[in-house]
Protein backbone atom coordinates (compact mmCIF):
# COMPACT_ATOMS: atom_id res chain seq x y z
CA UNK A 1 0.00 0.00 0.00
CA UNK A 2 1.43 3.58 -0.83
CA UNK A 3 1.18 5.98 1.79
CA UNK A 4 1.97 9.96 1.63
CA UNK A 5 4.22 10.93 4.33
CA UNK A 6 2.61 13.48 6.40
CA UNK A 7 1.90 16.89 5.68
CA UNK A 8 -0.32 19.30 6.99
CA UNK A 9 -3.64 20.01 5.10
CA UNK A 10 -5.23 23.78 4.33
CA UNK A 11 -8.08 24.71 2.03
CA UNK A 12 -7.90 28.30 0.50
CA UNK A 13 -11.66 29.92 -0.46
CA UNK A 14 -9.29 32.44 -2.37
CA UNK A 15 -6.39 33.25 -4.49
CA UNK A 16 -5.60 35.49 -2.08
CA UNK A 17 -6.15 32.99 0.79
CA UNK A 18 -3.86 30.61 -0.82
CA UNK A 19 -1.37 33.24 -1.48
CA UNK A 20 -1.26 33.93 2.60
CA UNK A 21 -1.13 30.06 3.16
CA UNK A 22 1.47 29.41 1.04
CA UNK A 23 4.04 32.39 2.44
CA UNK A 24 2.48 31.33 6.08
CA UNK A 25 3.82 27.38 5.34
CA UNK A 26 7.37 28.60 3.45
CA UNK A 27 9.14 26.93 0.76
CA UNK A 28 8.06 23.06 1.79
CA UNK A 29 4.10 23.85 1.17
CA UNK A 30 2.76 22.68 -2.23
CA UNK A 31 -0.72 23.51 -3.94
CA UNK A 32 -2.90 20.97 -4.70
CA UNK A 33 -5.50 21.16 -7.69
CA UNK A 34 -6.65 18.16 -8.88
CA UNK A 35 -3.86 15.78 -7.54
CA UNK A 36 -3.63 13.46 -9.97
CA UNK A 37 0.24 13.86 -10.85
CA UNK A 38 0.79 15.49 -6.65
CA UNK A 39 -0.88 12.70 -5.30
CA UNK A 40 1.15 9.58 -6.96
CA UNK A 41 4.39 11.25 -6.63
CA UNK A 42 3.48 11.63 -2.73
CA UNK A 43 2.37 8.22 -2.54
CA UNK A 44 6.11 7.20 -3.86
CA UNK A 45 7.52 9.94 -1.69
CA UNK A 46 8.50 11.63 -4.74
CA UNK A 47 6.98 14.74 -3.30
CA UNK A 48 6.83 15.33 0.99
CA UNK A 49 5.53 18.58 1.06
CA UNK A 50 5.02 20.04 4.65
CA UNK A 51 1.62 21.00 3.72
CA UNK A 52 -0.56 21.41 1.39
CA UNK A 53 -3.07 24.13 0.52
CA UNK A 54 -5.98 23.13 -1.48
CA UNK A 55 -7.35 25.11 -4.47
CA UNK A 56 -10.50 22.94 -5.66
CA UNK A 57 -12.48 25.49 -4.06
CA UNK A 58 -11.01 28.38 -6.11
CA UNK A 59 -14.43 29.32 -8.31
CA UNK A 60 -12.71 32.09 -9.50
CA UNK A 61 -10.26 30.30 -11.12
CA UNK A 62 -12.86 27.36 -13.52
CA UNK A 63 -13.99 29.75 -15.99
CA UNK A 64 -13.81 29.51 -19.69
CA UNK A 65 -14.69 32.64 -21.22
CA UNK A 66 -14.08 35.02 -24.17
CA UNK A 67 -12.12 38.14 -23.47
CA UNK A 68 -11.85 40.86 -26.16
CA UNK A 69 -9.41 39.34 -28.96
CA UNK A 70 -8.34 36.25 -26.70
CA UNK A 71 -9.93 33.52 -24.73
CA UNK A 72 -8.88 32.71 -20.85
CA UNK A 73 -9.05 29.21 -19.36
CA UNK A 74 -8.72 29.28 -15.64
CA UNK A 75 -6.17 26.92 -13.65
CA UNK A 76 -8.99 25.16 -12.27
CA UNK A 77 -10.50 24.72 -15.92
CA UNK A 78 -11.31 20.31 -14.96
CA UNK A 79 -9.54 18.57 -18.43
CA UNK A 80 -13.27 17.39 -18.87
CA UNK A 81 -14.66 20.79 -18.93
CA UNK A 82 -11.88 21.81 -21.85
CA UNK A 83 -13.15 18.81 -23.41
CA UNK A 84 -16.73 19.52 -23.37
CA UNK A 85 -16.33 23.64 -23.66
CA UNK A 86 -17.88 24.96 -27.30
CA UNK A 87 -15.25 27.91 -26.95
CA UNK A 88 -12.08 26.01 -27.31
CA UNK A 89 -13.85 23.54 -29.80
CA UNK A 90 -15.04 26.52 -31.87
CA UNK A 91 -11.67 28.85 -31.80
CA UNK A 92 -8.83 26.15 -31.31
CA UNK A 93 -9.72 22.43 -32.07
CA UNK A 94 -6.22 21.83 -31.24
CA UNK A 95 -7.48 21.97 -27.84
CA UNK A 96 -10.62 19.42 -27.97
CA UNK A 97 -8.29 17.30 -30.02
CA UNK A 98 -5.75 17.00 -27.11
CA UNK A 99 -8.03 16.48 -24.18
CA UNK A 100 -9.61 13.60 -25.65
CA UNK A 101 -6.44 11.76 -25.79
CA UNK A 102 -5.22 12.99 -22.36
CA UNK A 103 -5.29 9.87 -19.62
CA UNK A 104 -9.06 8.41 -19.25
CA UNK A 105 -12.49 10.29 -18.78
CA UNK A 106 -12.25 9.68 -14.88
CA UNK A 107 -9.29 11.19 -14.36
CA UNK A 108 -9.97 14.37 -16.40
CA UNK A 109 -13.20 14.91 -14.05
CA UNK A 110 -10.18 15.57 -11.83
CA UNK A 111 -6.85 17.22 -13.65
CA UNK A 112 -7.19 20.34 -14.28
CA UNK A 113 -4.91 22.59 -16.95
CA UNK A 114 -3.26 24.28 -13.95
CA UNK A 115 -1.83 21.43 -12.67
CA UNK A 116 -1.02 20.07 -16.16
CA UNK A 117 1.10 22.97 -16.76
CA UNK A 118 2.72 23.54 -13.56
CA UNK A 119 3.60 19.41 -13.49
CA UNK A 120 5.83 20.06 -16.85
CA UNK A 121 5.98 16.58 -17.16
CA UNK A 122 7.90 15.85 -20.32
CA UNK A 123 5.25 14.01 -21.60
CA UNK A 124 2.30 16.11 -20.98
CA UNK A 125 0.02 17.09 -23.96
CA UNK A 126 -1.67 20.74 -23.13
CA UNK A 127 1.87 22.24 -22.96
CA UNK A 128 2.31 21.21 -26.76
CA UNK A 129 -1.19 22.39 -27.78
CA UNK A 130 -0.60 25.57 -25.68
CA UNK A 131 2.11 26.46 -27.32
CA UNK A 132 1.87 25.38 -30.22
CA UNK A 133 -1.14 28.20 -29.72
CA UNK A 134 0.91 30.90 -28.25
CA UNK A 135 -0.59 31.06 -25.38
CA UNK A 136 0.56 32.99 -22.44
CA UNK A 137 -0.38 32.31 -18.47
CA UNK A 138 -0.81 34.63 -15.97
CA UNK A 139 1.18 34.13 -12.44
CA UNK A 140 0.29 35.57 -9.32
CA UNK A 141 1.67 36.32 -6.15
CA UNK A 142 1.32 38.39 -3.55
CA UNK A 143 2.93 41.27 -5.17
CA UNK A 144 0.66 41.30 -8.13
CA UNK A 145 0.39 39.58 -11.61
CA UNK A 146 2.65 39.34 -14.63
CA UNK A 147 2.58 37.51 -17.59
CA UNK A 148 4.58 34.93 -19.42
CA UNK A 149 4.74 33.26 -22.57
CA UNK A 150 3.78 29.48 -22.43
CA UNK A 151 7.02 29.17 -24.53
CA UNK A 152 9.27 30.79 -21.75
CA UNK A 153 7.32 29.00 -18.96
CA UNK A 154 8.56 25.22 -19.15
CA UNK A 155 12.28 25.71 -17.43
CA UNK A 156 13.33 22.29 -18.04
CA UNK A 157 11.37 18.77 -17.21
CA UNK A 158 8.89 19.48 -13.79
CA UNK A 159 10.39 23.00 -13.68
CA UNK A 160 8.39 26.03 -14.61
CA UNK A 161 8.13 29.75 -14.15
CA UNK A 162 6.31 29.35 -11.11
CA UNK A 163 8.00 30.23 -8.27
CA UNK A 164 7.13 29.03 -4.37
CA UNK A 165 4.65 31.39 -3.43
CA UNK A 166 2.63 32.03 -6.70
CA UNK A 167 -0.08 30.82 -8.58
CA UNK A 168 -1.13 30.45 -11.70
CA UNK A 169 -4.32 31.74 -12.78
CA UNK A 170 -5.06 31.85 -15.95
CA UNK A 171 -4.16 31.12 -19.71
CA UNK A 172 -4.69 32.82 -21.97
CA UNK A 173 -4.79 32.40 -25.86
CA UNK A 174 -5.23 34.64 -28.80
CA UNK A 175 -8.05 34.31 -31.30
CA UNK A 176 -6.63 34.97 -34.49
CA UNK A 177 -9.22 34.36 -37.48
CA UNK A 178 -8.76 31.99 -40.02
CA UNK A 179 -6.31 30.16 -38.56
CA UNK A 180 -6.83 26.21 -37.80
CA UNK A 181 -5.17 24.14 -35.06
CA UNK A 182 -5.16 19.88 -34.82
CA UNK A 183 -3.59 17.75 -32.46
CA UNK A 184 -2.65 14.06 -32.94
CA UNK A 185 -0.65 11.22 -30.27
CA UNK A 186 -0.21 7.83 -30.84
CA UNK A 187 -0.22 6.04 -27.66
CA UNK A 188 0.12 2.14 -26.58
CA UNK A 189 -3.14 1.88 -24.94
CA UNK A 190 -6.17 3.57 -24.30
CA UNK A 191 -5.64 6.42 -21.60
CA UNK A 192 -1.64 6.26 -21.16
CA UNK A 193 0.81 8.68 -22.18
CA UNK A 194 2.23 9.94 -25.49
CA UNK A 195 4.59 7.37 -27.06
CA UNK A 196 4.92 10.76 -29.47
CA UNK A 197 2.20 13.69 -29.92
CA UNK A 198 2.40 16.87 -32.16
CA UNK A 199 -0.02 19.51 -32.80
CA UNK A 200 -0.12 22.37 -35.28
CA UNK A 201 -1.47 25.51 -35.54
CA UNK A 202 -1.52 27.18 -39.04
CA UNK A 203 -2.71 30.86 -40.53
CA UNK A 204 -2.61 30.86 -44.80
CA UNK A 205 -3.20 33.59 -46.84
CA UNK A 206 -4.26 32.07 -50.22
CA UNK A 207 -2.26 28.91 -50.69
CA UNK A 208 0.54 30.18 -48.48
CA UNK A 209 1.46 29.69 -45.25
CA UNK A 210 1.13 32.99 -43.05
CA UNK A 211 2.37 31.61 -40.10
CA UNK A 212 2.83 27.99 -37.96
CA UNK A 213 3.04 26.81 -34.82
CA UNK A 214 4.16 23.16 -33.97
CA UNK A 215 3.89 21.72 -30.54
CA UNK A 216 5.72 18.33 -29.60
CA UNK A 217 5.60 16.42 -26.22
CA UNK A 218 6.78 13.24 -25.46
CA UNK A 219 10.24 13.39 -27.62
CA UNK A 220 12.90 16.02 -25.88
CA UNK A 221 11.62 19.56 -27.69
CA UNK A 222 12.45 22.31 -25.44
CA UNK A 223 9.40 24.19 -24.48
CA UNK A 224 7.34 21.89 -26.27
CA UNK A 225 7.86 23.37 -29.77
CA UNK A 226 9.22 22.72 -33.13
CA UNK A 227 11.13 26.13 -34.56
CA UNK A 228 13.07 24.72 -36.97
CA UNK A 229 10.15 23.32 -38.73
CA UNK A 230 8.14 26.06 -37.98
CA UNK A 231 10.70 28.40 -39.97
CA UNK A 232 11.00 26.15 -42.40
CA UNK A 233 7.26 26.28 -43.31
CA UNK A 234 6.43 30.09 -42.50
CA UNK A 235 6.23 32.09 -45.97
CA UNK A 236 6.50 29.06 -48.17
CA UNK A 237 3.50 26.83 -49.98
CA UNK A 238 0.95 24.97 -47.64
CA UNK A 239 1.06 21.65 -49.80
CA UNK A 240 1.69 18.51 -48.10
CA UNK A 241 4.83 17.98 -49.58
CA UNK A 242 6.43 21.27 -47.66
CA UNK A 243 4.37 19.26 -44.22
CA UNK A 244 6.18 16.36 -45.11
CA UNK A 245 9.38 18.17 -45.16
CA UNK A 246 8.10 20.20 -41.95
CA UNK A 247 7.67 16.89 -40.34
CA UNK A 248 11.21 15.66 -41.54
CA UNK A 249 12.88 18.73 -40.09
CA UNK A 250 11.02 18.42 -36.62
CA UNK A 251 12.16 14.69 -36.55
CA UNK A 252 15.75 15.63 -37.02
CA UNK A 253 15.59 18.46 -34.06
CA UNK A 254 13.99 17.14 -31.22
CA UNK A 255 15.89 14.66 -29.29
CA UNK A 256 13.44 11.42 -27.95
CA UNK A 257 14.62 8.84 -25.67
CA UNK A 258 14.73 5.26 -25.52
CA UNK A 259 11.93 3.71 -23.00
CA UNK A 260 9.58 0.89 -22.96
CA UNK A 261 7.38 3.02 -25.11
CA UNK A 262 9.95 2.97 -27.99
CA UNK A 263 13.27 3.43 -29.46
CA UNK A 264 14.84 6.75 -31.03
CA UNK A 265 14.20 6.05 -34.29
CA UNK A 266 10.73 4.99 -33.64
CA UNK A 267 9.75 8.06 -32.15
CA UNK A 268 10.86 10.32 -34.85
CA UNK A 269 9.25 8.68 -37.14
CA UNK A 270 6.19 8.93 -35.11
CA UNK A 271 7.18 12.97 -34.81
CA UNK A 272 7.53 13.00 -38.82
CA UNK A 273 4.36 11.58 -39.60
CA UNK A 274 1.90 13.51 -37.01
CA UNK A 275 3.94 16.90 -37.88
CA UNK A 276 2.74 16.16 -41.35
CA UNK A 277 -0.44 14.91 -40.25
CA UNK A 278 -1.59 17.30 -38.42
CA UNK A 279 -0.32 20.47 -40.64
CA UNK A 280 -2.52 18.64 -43.06
CA UNK A 281 -5.68 18.67 -40.58
CA UNK A 282 -4.99 22.26 -39.48
CA UNK A 283 -4.70 23.18 -43.23
CA UNK A 284 -7.86 21.88 -44.45
CA UNK A 285 -9.53 23.55 -41.21
CA UNK A 286 -8.34 26.53 -41.66
CA UNK A 287 -10.12 26.10 -45.19
CA UNK A 288 -13.21 25.41 -43.60
CA UNK A 289 -12.90 22.09 -45.18
CA UNK A 290 -12.97 19.66 -41.63
CA UNK B 1 -8.85 17.29 11.18
CA UNK B 2 -12.14 16.70 11.53
CA UNK B 3 -14.22 15.94 8.40
CA UNK B 4 -17.75 15.55 7.72
CA UNK B 5 -18.71 13.65 4.31
CA UNK B 6 -21.97 12.87 2.97
CA UNK B 7 -22.15 9.47 2.14
CA UNK B 8 -24.45 7.23 0.75
CA UNK B 9 -26.77 10.49 1.61
CA UNK B 10 -25.89 10.26 5.22
CA UNK B 11 -24.01 12.65 6.79
CA UNK B 12 -20.27 11.34 8.33
CA UNK B 13 -17.90 12.83 10.55
CA UNK B 14 -14.85 11.13 11.25
CA UNK B 15 -11.59 12.61 12.60
CA UNK B 16 -9.12 11.60 10.19
CA UNK B 17 -4.99 11.96 8.84
CA UNK B 18 -4.60 14.32 5.68
CA UNK B 19 -2.56 11.78 4.03
CA UNK B 20 -5.62 9.59 4.47
CA UNK B 21 -6.86 8.80 0.94
CA UNK B 22 -10.70 8.35 0.49
CA UNK B 23 -10.45 4.34 -0.68
CA UNK B 24 -9.10 4.04 2.87
CA UNK B 25 -11.61 6.45 4.36
CA UNK B 26 -14.41 4.35 3.09
CA UNK B 27 -12.97 0.56 3.07
CA UNK B 28 -11.20 1.12 6.77
CA UNK B 29 -12.90 4.19 8.43
CA UNK B 30 -16.32 3.37 7.35
CA UNK B 31 -16.22 -0.48 6.41
CA UNK B 32 -17.83 -0.04 3.36
CA UNK B 33 -15.59 -2.82 1.24
CA UNK B 34 -17.35 -2.03 -1.66
CA UNK B 35 -15.34 0.29 -3.14
CA UNK B 36 -12.45 -1.67 -4.25
CA UNK B 37 -8.73 -0.97 -4.19
CA UNK B 38 -6.34 -2.28 -6.88
CA UNK B 39 -3.75 -0.83 -8.85
CA UNK B 40 -3.13 2.20 -6.26
CA UNK B 41 -1.69 3.91 -9.37
CA UNK B 42 -5.07 5.70 -11.06
CA UNK B 43 -5.10 3.01 -13.44
CA UNK B 44 -7.63 0.47 -12.88
CA UNK B 45 -10.86 1.96 -12.08
CA UNK B 46 -11.64 -0.18 -9.04
CA UNK B 47 -11.38 2.62 -6.50
CA UNK B 48 -14.51 4.88 -8.60
CA UNK B 49 -17.11 6.43 -6.44
CA UNK B 50 -18.82 9.45 -7.18
CA UNK B 51 -18.12 12.74 -5.42
CA UNK B 52 -20.72 15.39 -5.66
CA UNK B 53 -22.17 13.52 -8.40
CA UNK B 54 -18.45 13.17 -10.71
CA UNK B 55 -16.94 9.76 -10.68
CA UNK B 56 -13.03 10.30 -9.89
CA UNK B 57 -10.58 7.51 -8.62
CA UNK B 58 -10.96 7.46 -4.71
CA UNK B 59 -7.53 6.25 -4.45
CA UNK B 60 -6.42 9.27 -5.92
CA UNK B 61 -7.88 11.12 -3.98
CA UNK B 62 -7.88 12.92 0.15
CA UNK B 63 -10.00 11.92 2.12
CA UNK B 64 -9.90 15.90 3.54
CA UNK B 65 -10.45 17.06 0.27
CA UNK B 66 -14.07 14.97 0.35
CA UNK B 67 -14.79 17.46 3.40
CA UNK B 68 -18.30 18.84 2.80
CA UNK B 69 -18.33 16.60 -0.39
CA UNK B 70 -21.36 13.84 -1.30
CA UNK B 71 -19.64 11.05 -1.79
CA UNK B 72 -21.71 8.02 -3.25
CA UNK B 73 -20.48 3.91 -3.21
CA UNK B 74 -21.23 1.19 -4.52
CA UNK B 75 -23.26 0.32 -1.44
CA UNK B 76 -25.87 3.09 -1.82
CA UNK B 77 -26.58 2.13 -5.31
CA UNK B 78 -29.73 0.05 -4.17
CA UNK B 79 -33.24 1.07 -3.01
CA UNK B 80 -33.68 -1.24 -0.31
CA UNK B 81 -34.09 -4.72 -2.02
CA UNK B 82 -34.73 -3.04 -5.57
CA UNK B 83 -31.42 -3.32 -7.47
CA UNK B 84 -30.31 -0.16 -9.65
CA UNK B 85 -31.03 -0.64 -13.35
CA UNK B 86 -27.62 -0.86 -13.88
CA UNK B 87 -27.07 -3.58 -10.76
CA UNK B 88 -29.68 -5.63 -12.78
CA UNK B 89 -28.30 -5.20 -15.92
CA UNK B 90 -24.70 -6.27 -15.04
CA UNK B 91 -26.41 -9.73 -13.34
CA UNK B 92 -28.99 -10.70 -16.29
CA UNK B 93 -26.05 -9.99 -19.32
CA UNK B 94 -23.40 -11.19 -17.34
CA UNK B 95 -21.58 -8.10 -16.76
CA UNK B 96 -18.86 -9.65 -14.27
CA UNK B 97 -17.12 -12.57 -13.65
CA UNK B 98 -15.19 -12.30 -10.30
CA UNK B 99 -16.52 -9.01 -9.62
CA UNK B 100 -13.31 -7.13 -8.87
CA UNK B 101 -14.16 -4.25 -11.25
CA UNK B 102 -17.69 -3.94 -10.99
CA UNK B 103 -18.24 -1.43 -8.18
CA UNK B 104 -16.23 1.02 -10.26
CA UNK B 105 -18.04 -0.27 -13.50
CA UNK B 106 -21.35 0.12 -11.92
CA UNK B 107 -20.61 3.83 -10.64
CA UNK B 108 -19.37 5.40 -13.71
CA UNK B 109 -22.36 3.44 -16.14
CA UNK B 110 -24.77 5.34 -13.39
CA UNK B 111 -22.89 8.17 -13.81
CA UNK B 112 -23.47 7.83 -17.58
CA UNK B 113 -27.02 7.39 -17.71
CA UNK B 114 -27.77 10.47 -15.56
CA UNK B 115 -26.05 12.22 -17.96
CA UNK B 116 -26.83 10.19 -20.82
CA UNK B 117 -29.60 7.88 -20.68
CA UNK B 118 -29.24 6.23 -24.15
CA UNK B 119 -25.97 6.09 -24.75
CA UNK B 120 -24.41 4.39 -27.83
CA UNK B 121 -21.63 1.03 -27.53
CA UNK B 122 -19.45 3.72 -28.63
CA UNK B 123 -20.13 5.79 -25.74
CA UNK B 124 -20.11 3.40 -23.09
CA UNK B 125 -16.77 2.15 -24.08
CA UNK B 126 -15.52 5.57 -23.61
CA UNK B 127 -16.84 6.38 -20.44
CA UNK B 128 -15.48 3.08 -18.94
CA UNK B 129 -12.22 3.41 -20.76
CA UNK B 130 -10.21 4.24 -17.97
CA UNK B 131 -11.46 1.13 -15.87
CA UNK B 132 -9.77 -2.29 -16.66
CA UNK B 133 -11.55 -5.40 -16.50
CA UNK B 134 -9.14 -8.93 -16.73
CA UNK B 135 -12.33 -11.21 -16.74
CA UNK B 136 -15.12 -10.28 -19.10
CA UNK B 137 -13.37 -8.70 -22.17
CA UNK B 138 -16.11 -5.96 -22.17
CA UNK B 139 -18.49 -7.05 -24.10
CA UNK B 140 -20.74 -8.12 -21.50
CA UNK B 141 -20.55 -4.75 -19.75
CA UNK B 142 -21.55 -2.42 -23.00
CA UNK B 143 -24.63 -5.24 -22.96
CA UNK B 144 -25.49 -4.76 -19.52
CA UNK B 145 -25.40 -1.08 -19.63
CA UNK B 146 -27.51 -1.22 -22.92
CA UNK B 147 -29.68 -3.42 -21.24
CA UNK B 148 -29.93 -0.61 -18.47
CA UNK B 149 -30.25 1.94 -20.53
CA UNK B 150 -33.63 0.31 -22.48
CA UNK B 151 -34.76 -0.70 -19.21
CA UNK B 152 -35.14 2.86 -17.46
CA UNK B 153 -36.32 3.58 -20.87
CA UNK B 154 -39.50 1.10 -20.63
CA UNK B 155 -39.88 2.24 -16.54
CA UNK B 156 -40.67 5.60 -18.16
CA UNK B 157 -42.28 5.52 -20.42
CA UNK B 158 -44.93 2.70 -18.79
CA UNK B 159 -47.72 4.58 -17.29
C1 LIG C 1 -3.43 7.53 -15.08
C2 LIG C 1 -3.04 8.91 -15.55
C3 LIG C 1 -2.83 9.13 -16.90
C4 LIG C 1 -2.48 10.39 -17.36
N1 LIG C 1 -2.29 10.57 -18.70
C5 LIG C 1 -1.97 11.81 -19.16
C6 LIG C 1 -1.77 12.04 -20.56
O1 LIG C 1 -1.92 11.15 -21.39
N2 LIG C 1 -1.43 13.28 -20.95
C7 LIG C 1 -1.28 14.31 -20.07
O2 LIG C 1 -0.97 15.41 -20.50
N3 LIG C 1 -1.46 14.13 -18.75
C8 LIG C 1 -1.81 12.91 -18.28
N4 LIG C 1 -1.99 12.72 -16.94
C9 LIG C 1 -1.79 13.85 -16.01
C10 LIG C 1 -3.10 14.55 -15.73
O3 LIG C 1 -3.41 15.36 -16.83
C11 LIG C 1 -2.99 15.36 -14.45
O4 LIG C 1 -4.26 15.68 -14.05
C12 LIG C 1 -2.19 16.64 -14.57
O5 LIG C 1 -0.86 16.40 -14.96
C13 LIG C 1 -2.04 17.37 -13.27
O6 LIG C 1 -3.17 18.14 -13.01
P1 LIG C 1 -3.70 18.20 -11.53
O7 LIG C 1 -4.73 19.28 -11.52
O8 LIG C 1 -4.11 16.87 -11.09
O9 LIG C 1 -2.41 18.74 -10.74
P2 LIG C 1 -1.86 18.41 -9.28
O10 LIG C 1 -1.46 17.00 -9.19
O11 LIG C 1 -2.80 18.93 -8.27
O12 LIG C 1 -0.58 19.35 -9.27
C14 LIG C 1 0.54 19.10 -10.10
C15 LIG C 1 1.65 20.10 -9.74
O13 LIG C 1 1.28 21.42 -10.12
C16 LIG C 1 1.21 22.30 -8.99
N5 LIG C 1 0.04 23.13 -9.24
C17 LIG C 1 -1.23 22.70 -9.52
N6 LIG C 1 -2.03 23.76 -9.79
C18 LIG C 1 -1.27 24.87 -9.67
C19 LIG C 1 -1.53 26.28 -9.84
N7 LIG C 1 -2.75 26.73 -10.21
N8 LIG C 1 -0.52 27.14 -9.63
C20 LIG C 1 0.71 26.68 -9.26
N9 LIG C 1 1.01 25.38 -9.09
C21 LIG C 1 0.04 24.48 -9.31
C22 LIG C 1 1.16 21.40 -7.79
O14 LIG C 1 1.74 22.02 -6.67
C23 LIG C 1 1.95 20.19 -8.25
O15 LIG C 1 3.32 20.44 -8.10
C24 LIG C 1 -2.34 11.46 -16.44
C25 LIG C 1 -2.55 11.25 -15.08
C26 LIG C 1 -2.90 9.99 -14.63
C27 LIG C 1 -3.13 9.79 -13.18
S1 LIG D 1 -6.97 1.55 -7.15
FE1 LIG D 1 -7.59 3.51 -7.83
S2 LIG D 1 -7.35 3.39 -9.96
FE2 LIG D 1 -6.64 1.43 -9.31
S1 LIG E 1 -15.17 -9.08 -13.61
FE1 LIG E 1 -13.20 -9.68 -13.05
S2 LIG E 1 -12.08 -7.87 -13.41
FE2 LIG E 1 -13.98 -7.40 -14.26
Amino acid sequence: MQVPAQFAYEKAATVDEALALLARHGPESLVIAGGHSLLPMMKLRLAEPSTLVDINGLAELAHIRVAGDEVRFGALVRHAALLASPVAREHFPILTDAERVIADPIVRNRGTVGGSLCQADPSEDLSAAFSALRASVVIRSAGGERVVPVREFHRGPYETAVEHGELLVEVRVPIRPGIGSAYLKVERRAGDWAVASAGAVISLEGDTVRDVGIGLSAVGAPHFVAPEAEDALRGGPATDEAFAAAGRVAAEHCSPSADQRGPVDYKRHLVSELVTRTLRQATARARGED
Amino acid sequence: MQITVTVNGAPTTRDVEPRLLLTHFLRDELRLTGTHWGCDTTNCGACVVRLDGVPVKSCTVLAVMADGAAVDTVEGLAHGAELDPVQEGFVTCHGLQCGFCTPGMLMTTRALLDREPDPSPATIREAISGQICRCTGYENIVRSVRWAAEKQHTAEVAP
